[in-house]
């Protein structure tokens, strides 16, 4: 047998523990009559043990984690909405329709400037300015918007000033819901003044979720 | 454990970062180490392993969950290394001969090798040099003795992660050994 070659091939491969059967035995055989390579078996495992005997466990440096954490690479904002999106599709149909919805009401507010009011009978309208007339009671809502609203009658039901003020009968003082009370004319209901796009908005998605609501009632 | 590195893979790759730092929690010690082992070099593992968690984090799409998690984060750390090892380069060789002397070299310069004797901790001294020894084989050696006889894994993980196939892994395991019984025959 050829120590130099056969020999020490099979001894790696017993080392490697993917022996045969056979192979050992005829590697134990061998070993026992052949000092050369009984020193160099020895030698291999010798060599092992002293290589494993290196392990030596130090402590992971501080704070490992968080600088990984911190150097990771921040994703785009894009890719990050992006993902989010495809993630989350009935969500952004719904804020696609918002988006939408809300500037739709948006461009009306700064584009429609006619007075509109919603009942007419009996009211006078002089220039800007919406009168409801001495004696006389409006019977339902009230709505004006772009234009004034100056009450000396009677209205019951709720009023909806929208982009105008409420004036005071005979000077230009303005008044809010809460003094409404006090002045001349008398409203038997609630008071809502818009003047703000953002209540703006609100009115009209209010108004839009009422008008769904109330629909078939 | 398998399933729980899986789970928080997926959010990683759905984008969920924090999901990283129970990963990089979980592997940062065995990484870390096999840098050390790697490199000898506190500072310097310390350097790769976190370029080898920033590398997986960045390549987190390439990698294929049918696979151990462990042995592709494994193959990126010891790439790196390897690449680094590679790119070092010697300050100066101590041979070579000091300008402006004639027949001087840094050999000269060093102290003598005669130790104190209470300097002479035989235990460290001896890790030390077969540790040497084992830093002496060229990086990729040295990476399949430090992944089969530091960390244990076994041929086939190793040749998953060297990218080696399986018989090169044997052939290069089995120089190694060679290699290291003659250097260290008379420890």
């Amino acid at each position: 047998m050829d120590c130099k070659n056969e020999v020490v091939e099979l001894m790696h491969e017993y080392l490697d523990g993917d022996i045969t059967k056979e192979d050992e035995t005829k590697l134990g055989k061998h070993l026992e009559g052949c000092k050369a390579c009984q020193q160099h078996f020895h030698e291999l495992k010798n060599t092992i043990t002293l290589i494993k005997s290196t392990v030596e466990t130090k402590e992971v440096p501080p704070k490992f984690t968080e600088n990984v954490m911190k150097n990771l690479p921040t994703e785009k904002k894009r890719v990050k909405y992006m993902r989010w999106f495809r993630a989350h599709p009935v969500l952004t149909a719904a804020a696609i329709f918002f988006v939408f919805l809300f500037s739709g009401i948006l461009s009306t507010w700064h584009q429609d400037t006619r007075l509109v009011v919603s009942k007419q009978e009996d009211l006078i309208i002089k220039g800007d300015t919406v009168i409801v007339p001495e004696g006389v009671t409006v019977e339902g809502d009230l709505v004006v918007k772009n234009g004034n609203l100056k009450i000396d009658g009677t209205v019951d039901g709720k009023v909806t000033l929208i982009k105008g003020k409420l004036i005071q009968e005979d000077s230009d003082e303005v008044l809010d819901g809460e003094n409404l009370m006090a002045s001349a004319g008398e409203v038997n209901g609630e008071f809502e003044s818009v003047n703000k796009v953002f209540e703006w908005i609100w009115y009209s998605f209010k108004s839009l979720v009422e008008g769904i609501f109330s629909f078939d009632s | 454990m398998d399933y729980m590195i899986r789970d928080k893979i997926k959010k990683v790759k759905k984008g969920d970062q924090s999901a990283y730092e129970d990963i990089v929690v979980l592997f940062q010690s065995r990484i870390y180490h096999h840098c050390y082992r790697m490199l000898g070099n506190a500072h310097e593992a310390e350097d790769i392993a976190q370029e080898a968690f920033i590398r997986a984090y960045v390549n987190i799409h390439s990698y294929d969950d049918k696979r151990k998690f462990s042995t592709w984060l494994y193959r990126i750390a010891t790439n790196l290394t390897i690449d680094r090892i590679r790119k070092r380069k010697p300050d100066y060789f101590l041979d070579a001969e000091i300008k402006g002397t004639e027949g001087l070299n840094m050999y000269s310069q060093l102290a003598t090798k005669d130790r104190l004797p209470e300097e002479e901790v035989q235990g460290m001294e001896l890790q030390h040099h077969i540790y040497q020894e084992i830093a002496n084989l060229s990086p990729i050696y040295r990476s399949i003795i430090t992944l089969r006889y530091l960390e244990e894994f076994s041929l086939k993980e190793i040749s998953e992660i060297m990218d080696l196939p399986l018989g090169t892994v044997k052939t290069r395991i089995h120089r190694g050994r060679e290699a290291l019984r003659k250097k260290l025959r008379h420890v």
